[in-house]
């Protein structure tokens, strides 16, 4: 059962772990919202290390504007970048 | 902020140059690197996940990273894992290699 | 690639390459056979499958509308093998200009495309686009207005992308097969437009 929906804003988890991990660097700690509930899929980071992932974790397409990713960004503000992210990763946040 | 978390592989938004558009040709041994690696993980075999190759990969340290190939870095994850999964042993491994470059080179020294 | 030693006429890679495969064989975990076969499959997978798959899109609504909902359901539905790849189509339009990467690695969708061109892989397009998208795709000759989003999308997970372009001007009355033509690899990763014919 998907704990989002699309629409709804989230934040990236801010944390740094070493091993297998599918969250981009650049992405951790933004908020952004949901554009697409995604199916499940077993965790990879457990599966990099022969273990069978289970259960499966929902899978979220997450779009951020680009201003809000990067501090530098230049191009206008309808820029977006959507990244795929799985749901440990996300945290509900409400953008004021 | 600091880069300390994170890891060589992990590329979003670091400074590079210009984006290089040319290609190379494939030679066959680059072939043969996709081929085993998809033979390896199909449904059929399941041996190594992809998962298992991409970590593979990112635990070959920054300095490996940069230097190695995209093919190079792919043919040393497949190895390592089958290493450590016990499916092929270093001593098994090692004498192969020795086996194959000698028959290469006596095939170049026919020519 | 250098080699091991002078006298080596095998790089230390290809070797191992050639050493592995060999054990693997001969433990009868697959067939040299096998090797050639999945070669040959590797072979046949090029952007032509892809660019078909666009031009369809174009011309008939309801397989794009089947393609946005369920990529790899609506290519299977015309006989596409797609293996395990779970397909996103992305529709670029007048005001939006989808552009495709993976920063992890190298996603990409295969079954559709064949394998990814080394700049796709490089560290200068997987550390650039993300971060400053319109001067990346200005080195590729493209140049959305300030009126057009950019959205670029990170293959991070499980999910391929493929970019559905903007059919051009000029294209009524073309075949299929014409339009399809027209669609290169690039225009499906994002970095170039269709050019009108």
């Amino acid at each position: 059962m998907a704990r989002f929906a699309p629409g709804d804003n989230v934040t990236v988890r801010r944390a740094f772990p070493p091993g297998h991990v599918r969250t981009p660097y650049y992405i951790r700690g933004k908020t952004g919202s949901i554009a697409h509930v995604l199916d499940s899929f077993a965790n990879p980071e457990e599966l990099a290390f022969g273990r069978d992932g289970l259960p499966k974790r929902p899978l979220y397409r997450v779009r951020f504007a680009q201003s809000r990713v990067w501090a530098d960004y230049s191009g206008p503000a309808g820029d977006t970048i959507d990244v795929e992210l799985y749901e440990h990763w996300l945290e509900s946040e409400e953008i004021t | 902020m600091s880069d300390a978390g994170r890891m060589h592989h992990d590329m979003g938004g670091r400074d590079a140059g210009p984006v290089d558009q040319g290609g190379h040709s494939h030679p066959e041994w680059e072939k043969r690197v996709d081929a085993l690696m998809m033979l390896l993980s199909n449904n059929k075999r399941r041996l190594i996940g992809v998962d298992e190759l991409r970590r593979g990969i990112e635990e070959l340290g920054a300095e490996n990273y940069s230097k190695m190939t995209y093919y190079e870095r792919w043919v040393s994850s497949i190895t390592h894992n089958l290493l450590e999964k016990g499916i092929i042993s270093s001593d098994e491994l090692g004498r192969k290699m020795a086996e194959v470059e000698d028959a290469a080179r006596a095939g170049g020294e026919k020519d | 690639m250098t080699m091991r030693s002078e006298d080596s006429v095998l790089d230390h890679y290809q070797a191992m390459e050639l050493a592995v495969s060999a054990l693997m064989i001969n433990k009868g975990y697959f067939t040299e056979a096998d090797m050639v076969a999945e070669i040959d499959a590797m072979a046949k997978r090029t952007p032509d499958i892809g660019a078909a798959v666009v031009a369809r899109a174009w011309t008939d609504p309801d397989f794009k509308a089947r393609l946005l909902a369920d990529g790899t359901a609506a290519c299977e539905s015309i006989d596409l093998d797609m293996g395990p790849t779970r397909l996103m189509v992305v529709e670029s339009t007048e005001t939006v200009h989808n552009v495709i990467v993976c920063t992890l690695c190298s996603c990409f969708p295969r079954m559709l495309m064949g394998i990814p061109p080394d700049w796709y892989k490089s560290k200068e397009y997987r550390s650039r686009v993300v971060r400053e998208p319109r001067v990346v795709l200005k080195e590729f000759g493209t140049e959305p207005g300030a009126d057009v989003d950019v959205r670029v999308h990170d293959n991070s997970a499980d999910m391929r992308y493929l970019v559905l372009p903007r059919r051009p001007e000029g294209t009524d009355g073309m075949s299929q097969d014409e339009l399809a033509k027209l669609v290169t690899r690039d225009a499906m990763i994002g970095v170039k437009i269709v050019e009108a014919p």
